[in-house]
């Protein structure tokens, strides 16, 4: 089975990346883009059976650092 | 006064401190690797290093805070050992829940390296007797992750309780309150961006840090 973390800076906090992309996207001409936010994709593939809470520690304790991260879990079949 | 200094895959100011370490206490550190579960006895003094712990990978200072000799540090701390986290140190030592809060990428994007001014905003710590309160003091910095968070809660708390132990005389990576150095509530934790184990001799061009070291030993010393 596989899950797939999805991991974003909290609102309020800077994202100097999401800035840059937004920056950079604006240079290339594309003036619609109110804002950018960059996250992280972590896909995990677990063995069959791993439960729900062990995959929220997974992401409490190491995958997001929740003093400035969010996270989701999606679970792929 | 026994010290050591952790190393992790990708520190690399870990002989830096070892060399400051040295100089203050006289004796050498002992080099602990990051894969040790357990720490020599009667350590008084722990430093960790800045660098680039396992690349960076996943979060600055992440994946060192997980590794095991991270939980013989946190205990030793608990116990009250003295413990110094430095720029890469700073991060490992906030990913592991032993300071509060995180240090984000720098706001203006950059990697930013060079001289600092800093201000000494708590000079009661035992890191800082050496220095006057309010006094105007420089390090160098280099990190690309020196942007300091935290809820506005905690950093009321931190201010409140004297533990902002060092500010930005001038904000140069976005950090919340200008903050620099913080210390943990019992004041035997000291988190900091600066360097302070690179302006320790008058072959560095300056040596603002030496009384860190200095004052640090000198009160370890007069505890014992």
């Amino acid at each position: 089975m596989k899950a797939r973390i999805f991991v974003t800076l909290k609102g309020g906090v800077l994202d100097p990346q999401g800035r840059a992309i937004h920056h950079a996207l604006e240079g290339l001409g594309f003036d619609g883009v109110n804002d950018v936010r960059a996250g992280k994709l972590i896909e995990l593939d677990l063995a069959d059976g791993t439960s729900d809470e062990d995959i929220d520690a997974m992401c409490r304790k190491l995958l997001a650092n929740t003093v400035i991260e969010n996270y989701r879990i999606e679970k792929v079949a | 006064m026994k010290s050591a200094v952790i190393v992790f895959p990708g520190s690399n100011c870990d002989r830096d401190l070892a060399v400051a370490f040295e100089a203050a206490t006289g004796a050498k550190p002992t080099m602990i690797w990051h894969r040790d579960t357990e720490l020599p006895d009667d350590i008084d003094l722990i430093g960790v290093p800045g660098g680039f712990s396992y690349g960076d990978y996943l979060r600055s200072g992440a994946m060192a805070a997980r590794s095991p000799v991270m939980q013989a540090v946190a205990q030793a701390a608990d116990r009250g050992t003295f413990v110094l986290g430095i720029c890469n140190g700073f991060q490992v030592l906030t990913e592991s829940g032993l300071l509060p809060g995180a240090l984000l990428r720098n706001a203006g994007g950059h990697f930013v390296c060079r001289d600092v001014a800093l201000t000494v905003e708590n000079a009661q710590s035992a890191f800082t007797s050496r220095y006057a309160a309010g006094e105007q003091i420089s390090y160098p910095v280099a990190h690309h992750d020196g942007n300091y968070f935290a809820d506005e809660a905690t950093l009321d708390r931190l201010e409140g309780e004297g533990r902002v132990a060092l500010r930005y005389a001038e904000n140069v990576n976005g950090s919340a309150r200008n903050i620099a150095g913080i210390l943990n509530d019992k004041g035997n934790v000291l988190g900091m961006m600066p360097h302070p184990e690179r302006v320790i001799e008058a072959a560095h061009g300056a040596t603002d840090g030496k009384r860190l070291f200095d004052g640090l030993v000198e009160g370890l010393l007069a505890r014992a």
